[in-house]
């Protein structure tokens, strides 16, 4: 299982604070995870394929590049405005 | 060193008056302050901002860039205070207090952990107005004070 979590806008307009989904050996990267997400529909694809999403795996920034295992934290979110 | 992201509103002088009583020995403090624009309120007619964060890896991340900070220069101690949810022109959002021996030092390491906050702490802006609320657009400029430091 992985959990997911959408932040700001992101989770304004998917309307979804986050879920859970099965764990698949498909699912290599957060890239993957993505892609999955954004096939979804136009809604999904319109706020999850922004080239400027921001994305972190267990609490850390990390690159769509990072490597996804069963059981982890995953996070979406837009650039990030603090400070 | 003292993270905190806390709703309540920020007490700048108690927080730099706590980071000075631990900074044994210090030479230099430097402290920056960001505060809710007022500008808007005439044009645009923001009334009030609202900060979105990521519990749990806020603190992560805001750690992180301390620590980093404190490799890279020599520090005595270091405050950072920001805070949550709703506030009101004027209020401050946020305080990074640096101490060290020398000013140097405590400058850079200011800028520097102000600079990654901007660009990597999970925070994110929404400004509520007249006309409803709207999320705050990240800045390039602020990619570029950051990427400054790598």
């Amino acid at each position: 299982m992985i959990r997911l979590q959408y932040f700001a806008r992101y989770r304004e307009q998917l309307g979804l604070e986050g879920e859970s989904l099965p764990w698949l050996p498909t699912l290599t990267d957060l890239r993957a995870v993505r892609e999955l997400l954004v096939s979804r529909g136009a809604l999904w694809e319109q706020t999850l394929g922004q080239a400027n999403l921001m994305c972190a795996r267990n609490q850390e920034l990390c690159s769509l590049d990072e490597p996804l295992c069963d059981g982890d934290d995953i996070a979406f979110f837009p650039p990030v405005t603090g400070g | 060193m003292a993270i905190t992201v806390q709703h309540k509103a920020l007490d700048c002088n108690r927080q730099i008056e706590a980071l000075r009583a631990r900074a044994r020995g210090l030479g230099a403090l430097v402290s920056f302050t960001g505060y809710v624009r007022d500008l808007g309120l005439t044009t645009t007619g923001v009334s009030e901002l609202f900060l979105e964060h990521y519990p749990g890896m806020t603190e992560k991340s805001l750690e992180a860039i301390v620590a980093a900070a404190r490799q890279r220069w020599q520090l005595l101690d270091v405050e950072v205070v920001h805070r949550v949810g709703s506030i009101a022109a004027g209020e401050p959002i946020v305080l990074v207090g640096v101490a060290s021996l020398h000013r140097q030092e405590a400058f850079e390491a200011c800028a520097c952990i102000m600079d990654q906050l901007k660009t990597c702490a999970p925070f994110w802006k929404r400004e509520q107005s007249r006309d409803g609320a709207r999320w705050v657009d990240a800045r390039e400029s602020d990619a570029q004070a950051a990427a400054r430091w790598l």
